[in-house]
């Protein structure tokens, strides 16, 4: 039997794109695009995938079974903004099958260097973030917040966890509105639709002011290099960033990044619409209050 | 004072130190401590000054006030300036406030020779000790051991920081001489030699009971300016190579010579700081560290000083074109990191992918090649890259006009002054 050109609409999760390769087998439906929870106007037929964790369990075994490796690669991959993403993992996922784990050793392979393309991007932001998130002290609780292009608050929170292990402390991810939070030894991550924080008291203020001098202070005038500066720390990172906002840009900023575009939101990888709408109508603050 | 006026005094009169790393620790977080080293491996930057420089490390002295009176020196005694002192309490909440912010790594504590040597590491052990053990901070330290200080107070302040450095700042005797007169070279390498045996005394103790002290566990490190005196090139970076052999020193940082003082000794205040110098020396000091170069190949006694328009790699290639071109297939390890375009990620991924596949010049490319370089000097599968043109007459030119385009804008002034002298 002939392998059928199809569409596959799933929940977004990782289990759930797990369930379609795992009914992409059973079905022998080959995969042209693949959608979330938003509308789908394609001409091909639609698989609708409903996750099953028994299915996902299976495959994912299968493939730690031909290589670890590729098991985790595949997660971390899942995370990444690269377009086309599940088109790039199924392949990746077909070849394995296919041919077995040897072509994990040629980073140059045409289905294997996408992945690794993309991991490298995700990697430069994480390592660019665990320097560049920057923590206020709301009444003793440390909260942050990111705009990163990869889902990257799953690989921050080992880090962040292991060196403010005795803090109660939560980064917020505008882009993917999810929030991590931590306190007592745990942690954990939830959707959050939109974060209005509070004004911190004084003591914070003058940290603030501290460390502004300091920033300026420490630069050298005579060796000015803006496109130094820029390349090892391009803008979109300063939204965040102490050394660059206002001293009260609480009062000036409100919550979550607007959707922009459909095209933005089109990325069926993020979970944003179906968990935000999983929050109960309450501000994120006291999300975090009523989660710590 | 305010404590904001002290700290914009006191980082003014460090920033000039161009050490900033954070590397070469890993300790994990400790119960009921504050803060772990684990992002240290590698040397984390929190954020970039203006000037593109990483910052990593609260970085400031612990007074500005000096007895001393080098010459090229902001603090220097002879210099009508606004003096401040931290007390032990200031730097360990300052410390402490920024770390939990993330705003930095750790701390880099320096400072002016207060009364002598001995007593100003007094205090500065003192401060540690109090961030240590009653701020119970578990960070990353790094601090300057003062030449001239006895044993006994360098060991404390060993036990207490993660990182040791001391300055040989000038790169000869007589630019010492000269120039920091209150500074003799043997009252530099003194310290430099108790580092290394204590530091490779502590390791050894540790693989054998868990709680021997920790020594300086990250090793130690100096800095050299470069330009304040007439030093070439190749006097420089064989003195950091001997640093490396003899002292096993981490790193050697160099920092291009920023007039901040008028004195006849120093090149006038006007002069630009050599930052295109700075650059070829960073980048030769990487060769000897990661590449297995050794500064005898790159430096001759007749072309002493790097050329400008040249990194050091192509520099040497170029002149040993013997040795090219490099079949890609076939050479091992060291063959392949001395190609230009090659680094050591990228040639330990072409000895893995050449086992299962036969390479292109665009698979070399997906591997971090710098192909633009790299293709003068390799053949793949026996073939040159086809369409590429160049002889052993045209190929200095035509690196040079690469190494051009990627220069920062500054550095490329400084090379149209190098080509309008000659
Ligand atoms: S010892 Fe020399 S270099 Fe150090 S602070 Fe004093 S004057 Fe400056």
């Amino acid at each position: 039997m002939a392998w059928t050109e199809i569409v596959f609409q799933y929940d977004g999760s990782f289990d759930g794109f797990l369930c379609c390769i795992y009914e992409s087998y059973l079905n022998k439906e080959f995969p042209i695009a693949f959608y979330g929870d938003e509308e789908c106007f394609s001409l091909y037929a639609v698989r609708l995938v409903i996750t099953e964790h028994e299915h996902a369990r299976r495959v994912l075994r299968s493939i730690v079974k031909r290589s670890a490796r590729a098991a985790e690669l595949l997660q971390k991959v899942f995370l990444t903004c690269m377009e086309d993403k599940e088109l790039h993992l199924y392949a990746f996922v077909r070849k394995l099958y296919a041919e077995g784990s040897r072509f994990l050793k040629n980073q140059s392979d045409p289905i294997y260097h996408p992945l690794v393309k993309a991991i490298r991007h995700m990697n430069g932001e994480l390592e660019k973030l665990r320097g560049f998130v920057r923590f206020s002290d709301y009444n003793g609780v440390l909260g942050g917040e990111i705009e990163p292009k990869n889902r990257v608050l799953p690989l921050l929170r080992g880090h962040f966890c292991s060196r403010y292990a005795n803090e109660s402390f939560f980064i917020y991810d505008r882009t993917h509105r999810e929030l991590l939070l931590y306190a007592k030894g745990r942690s954990r991550i939830l959707p959050v639709d939109a974060l209005h924080l509070t004004l911190p008291g004084e003591e914070e203020m003058q940290y603030r002011r501290l460390w502004k001098c300091f920033y300026e202070t420490i630069a050298i005038r005579d060796r000015t290099n803006p496109r130094c500066q820029n390349t090892h720390m391009p803008k979109r990172y300063r939204n965040t960033m102490t050394e660059f906002l206002p001293l009260d840009y609480e009062a000036q900023y409100q919550g979550a990044i607007p959707p922009k575009t459909p095209a933005a939101s089109a990325n069926p990888a993020v979970p944003t619409g179906k968990s935000a709408l999983e929050i109960p109508p309450q501000s994120g603050r006291s999300a975090v209050a009523s989660a710590l | 004072m305010e404590l904001l006026d002290k700290l914009a005094i006191l980082s003014d009169a460090a920033k000039y130190d161009a050490a900033c790393s954070s590397s070469g620790v890993k300790r994990q977080f400790q119960a009921g401590r504050i803060g772990n080293t684990s992002s240290s491996i590698a040397g984390c930057c929190h954020s970039f000054s203006a000037d593109g420089r990483c910052v990593t490390l609260l970085k400031v002295l612990m007074s500005n006030a000096c007895v001393y009176d080098c010459k090229y020196c902001v603090n220097r005694r002879s210099n009508d300036t606004r003096r401040a002192t931290f007390t032990p309490r200031e730097l360990a909440e300052l410390t402490i406030g920024f770390y939990r912010r993330n705003y930095i790594e750790g701390l880099f504590l320096s400072s002016g020779v207060l009364r002598d040597p001995d007593y100003t590491t007094e205090q500065m052990i003192r401060s540690l000790r109090l961030l240590r053990q009653e701020y119970r901070f578990n960070g990353y330290i790094h601090a300057k051991a003062i030449p001239g200080t006895s044993e006994e107070l360098i060991y404390q302040l060993g036990l207490l920081a993660d990182r040791l450095s001391v300055n040989v700042e000038l790169p000869s005797e007589a630019g010492l001489r000269s120039l920091a007169p209150d500074k003799t070279v043997s009252a530099i390498f003194r310290p430099m030699g108790q580092i290394r045996e204590q530091t490779a005394q502590s390791k050894a103790e540790l693989t054998r009971y868990k709680h021997a002290p920790r020594f300086a566990p990250a090793g130690q490190s100096t800095q050299m300016i470069v330009g304040a005196t007439g030093d070439s090139d190749r006097h420089i970076l064989r003195l950091s190579q001997s640093l490396y052999d003899k002292y096993r020193l981490k790193r050697v940082f160099y920092s291009a010579y920023v007039p901040v003082v008028e004195h006849t000794l120093l090149p006038s205040p006007d002069t630009k700081p050599p930052l295109l110098r700075e650059h070829r020396l960073y980048q030769a000091d990487w060769l000897l560290r990661f590449y297995g170069f050794r500064a005898e190949e790159l430096l001759t006694e007749s072309q002493p000083d790097f050329n400008p328009r040249l990194d050091p790699k192509c520099n040497w290639a170029v002149g040993h074109l013997e040795q090219f071109p490099v079949e890609i297939m076939t050479a091992d390890y060291e063959r392949l990191l001395r190609v230009p375009g090659i680094g050591p990620t990228s040639a330990k991924r072409i000895l893995s992918a050449r086992r299962v596949s036969r390479l292109t010049f665009e698979d070399l490319k997906k591997m971090g090649v710098v192909l633009k370089r790299a293709q003068f000097f390799i053949t793949c599968c026996g073939r040159q890259r086809s369409g590429l043109r160049f002889s052993d007459a045209t190929l200095t030119g035509q690196l040079e006009q690469i190494e051009r385009g990627e220069l920062p804008p500054g550095e490329v002034e400084q090379l149209s002054l190098f080509e309008s002298a000659g």
